[in-house]
């Protein structure tokens, strides 16, 4: 195929030999096996197996289904909404955006931002070390209409979130998108952003993602992932974050979904006093199988990062965690901290978390922590001390170590998507779940 | 009948861990008060767990019952809903959870074991209010989660809190007053001697280390516990004598009885 590989005629030329840059390093890496260190816990070897193809057009029908699952509607600042790697301009809503605020296909951006999309794009992601990214990167010029540039001006903020919805209504054929994501966060711009991929179960389809967020001198990003495949899906994604002095970066990575996950996140502190916190929920069930792989990487010094993980495994589900936290030698400093934590909810389920730290620096504070097991009994004898019953307490307290991450997003709509799933998946009901308007409940008394 | 009559209790650690209840004897008639006091370690707080179910202990010998039944055979939720409430020593922080739907699904259990139709969230409302400015519980509270960001004395407060809501026939409370102020203290303490005075067939147990908190909960029995066993019984005057001249003594008499 990469003979006939499709490339960028006019506007944005630039972009054949971005591409031709992903090919070679995919020609040369290919697949991973379990014999690479980087992929030693999690097989992938369906998608070497299976022979891919590029998704067709969903049927409409079908695409606004799910696109009414998974739509923020209002509570969205800008909504752009792409099937089976296509823009949909009429599930789309882009035309409230602020200001200064841009959200558009990669093939409009070629055309109208064209310098700014030269500057950044394939200027963060590494794909010498993430072939999957190569291997997106080697489609770019056919998948342009599966990317979206999101560029906040200076001085911008965007109150609502910004969200990018990549929908997948499987054929039944083993079908392959590749979403290519690029923010670019102006110097003191304000931004929240929120990538939700999802579709249909059944079938077996691959989304290879990559998102490349570059934030400039003193920007504030807030980004949350919402993976929520079809149960048959190999997700694997790859975002590289790139931070200027004092801007701050908050992550928060939620995976349900997929067949099998592979999440690689790395943060680089490219200027001093930048800030950076990644949180991760993964909620797992039958034979799921979700690997986060997260890298922190201090390259200049006084950058706090903060990392919270957490898993609730249930059936023969298995999570991966791998964190890694690099401090170069002048990133003097650093103050680290990360954590993960694993719940397991049956005696087959499996959780794997390693830690990595690789220190340079002389003056850094540096710590990780990790815990796997069952749900507190102690907790469990508190609440069925009081008359609930023991399957009521299990429920809650699993709820509860889940919103101990969801109580920290502070995006509404990806918070209550979250919390909806989880009482749902408990069969507890909605009212237990702290909310504003609970609050107001209380205060009419 | 006793509304709880505990008949020498034997409890180890599960496991065939280490004996800490050496044949306990306890008799607790409806409407009384009662405090036991004793040293770290000598088997209170596990007392309090064995009674309400911990199953990290295993009853070895003895007879617990309940308002007549046996209280060993029933599960902890079971134990609850017949009316039993344990105040903890360290009450679980519980995130993302709120108080107001925790509560509510307690009563409302109790109610459904008691043949009672349950509350809604209305009525569970209007039930909570009176109990919280009992308790002088800001509104907010039942919207926050259970416990959490509670410095000490809050969680403590709580539990009385709980326990008014829940309104158990014997209420185990298991240093209470530990962690408190002396402004806690009074308002836990008004909070108690108001639920038990609510009800006539209402019985406490406290678990104390100090005489402080009988100062303002007034006990109708002050027992010693030394090593697993109550060796010694009395009325309130017990607590102060314990207070000014320590727990020696009483274990000298214990082993001169010997």
């Amino acid at each position: 195929m990469s003979n006939a590989e499709a490339t960028v005629t006019e506007g944005g030329a630039w972009i054949n030999g971005l591409q031709e840059r992903g090919r070679e390093v995919w020609a040369r890496r290919g697949f991973p096996s379990m014999k690479d260190e980087a992929w030693r816990d999690t097989n992938v070897s369906v998608l070497e197996k299976t022979p891919f193809v590029p998704a067709g057009v969903a049927p409409a029908k079908a695409a606004a289904e799910l696109h009414a699952r998974y739509t923020f509607g209002n509570a969205a600042g800008a909504e752009i909404v792409l099937v089976n790697g296509r823009f949909d301009a009429a599930l789309s809503a882009l035309s409230k955006l602020p200001a200064g605020v841009k959200v558009m296909t990669l093939a409009r951006a070629l055309a109208e931002e064209n310098g700014l999309v030269e500057r950044h794009l394939g200027a963060y992601a590494k794909i010498e070390r993430h072939a999957f990214a190569a291997r997106n990167t080697s489609h770019l010029a056919r998948n342009l209409e599966a990317g979206v540039l999101v560029h906040v001006g200076k001085r911008k903020t965007c109150a609502k979130p910004l969200h990018i919805l990549f929908l997948t209504v499987p054929s039944g054929e083993a079908e392959v998108t590749e979403p290519r994501v690029l923010v670019v966060a102006e110097e003191n711009s304000e931004s929240t952003i929120v990538e939700t991929f999802a579709g249909n179960d059944g079938a077996l389809y691959h989304t290879n993602a990559v998102t490349e967020i570059v934030g400039a001198r003193s920007s504030r990003i807030d980004h949350c992932k919402l993976q929520q495949e079809g149960r048959g899906a190999y997700h694997t994604a790859l975002m590289n974050v790139e931070l200027a002095e004092q801007a701050s970066f908050i992550s928060h990575s939620l995976s349900v979904g997929s067949a099998v996950t592979r999440n690689d996140l790395e943060v680089l502190f490219n200027g001093e006093r930048a800030e950076a916190t990644l949180n991760g929920l993964v909620l797992a069930n039958g034979e799921q199988h979700i690997d986060n792989h997260t890298l922190l990487h201090h390259e200049k010094g006084q950058c706090p990062s903060h990392e919270l993980y957490k898993h609730v495994l249930n059936d023969k589900a298995v999570a991966v965690f791998m964190g890694k936290i690099f401090v170069q030698k002048d990133a003097q400093k650093t103050d680290s901290k990360q954590t993960s934590k694993a719940l397991l909810l049956t005696d087959t389920a499996f959780m794997n978390s390693q830690p990595a730290l690789e220190i340079y620096a002389d003056d850094v504070k540096c710590t990780h922590g990790s815990t796997v097991g069952p749900v507190d009994a102690n907790a469990v004898f508190y609440l069925v001390s009081r008359g609930l019953s023991l399957e009521q307490a299990t429920h809650l307290m699993t709820y509860a170590f889940a919103a101990d991450i969801t109580r920290r997003i502070r995006v509404a709509p990806v918070r209550a998507r979250m919390e909806d799933f989880m009482t749902a998946q408990h069969g507890l009901p909605q009212d237990l779940r702290i909310t504003e308007e609970a609050a107001h409940d209380v205060a009419l008394l | 009948m006793s509304l709880l009559e505990v008949k020498n209790l034997h409890a180890e650690v599960a496991g065939g861990g280490r004996k800490i209840l050496k044949g306990v004897n306890l008799s607790i008639e409806k409407g009384e008060i009662h405090a036991i006091m004793g040293k770290n370690g000598s088997g209170k707080s596990t007392l309090c767990q064995v009674l309400a179910g911990r199953e990290v202990y295993v009853v070895t010998e003895g007879q617990v019952l309940f308002n007549g039944k046996d209280l060993l055979a029933m599960a902890p939720e079971e134990r609850a809903r017949e009316g039993l409430f344990l105040g903890f020593q360290y009450p679980v922080e519980i995130p993302g959870v709120s108080t107001s739907y925790f509560l509510k699904a307690a009563v409302n259990e109790i109610r459904k074991h008691k043949g009672e139709p349950e509350l809604d969230a209305m009525q569970f409302l209007k039930l909570v209010q009176s109990k919280m400015d009992l308790l002088s519980m800001d509104k907010s509270f039942m919207n926050r989660a259970i416990n959490e960001g509670f410095s000490g004395g809050e969680k403590k407060r709580n539990e009385v809190f709980q326990m008014a809501v829940v309104n158990p026939v014997l209420g185990l409370l298991d240093e209470t007053d530990s962690g408190l102020d002396i402004d806690a203290l009074k308002t836990v303490s008004h909070g108690v001697n108001a639920i038990h005075q609510s009800d006539k067939s209402k019985a406490i147990l406290l678990v104390t280390h100090y005489q402080r908190l009988l100062d303002y909960i007034v006990p109708d029995f002050v027992h010693v516990m030394i090593d697993g066993r109550i060796v010694k019984s009395g009325k309130k005057e017990l607590a102060l004598e314990l207070e000014s001249r320590g727990y020696d003594w009483v274990e000298d008499e214990v082993a001169g009885a010997v």
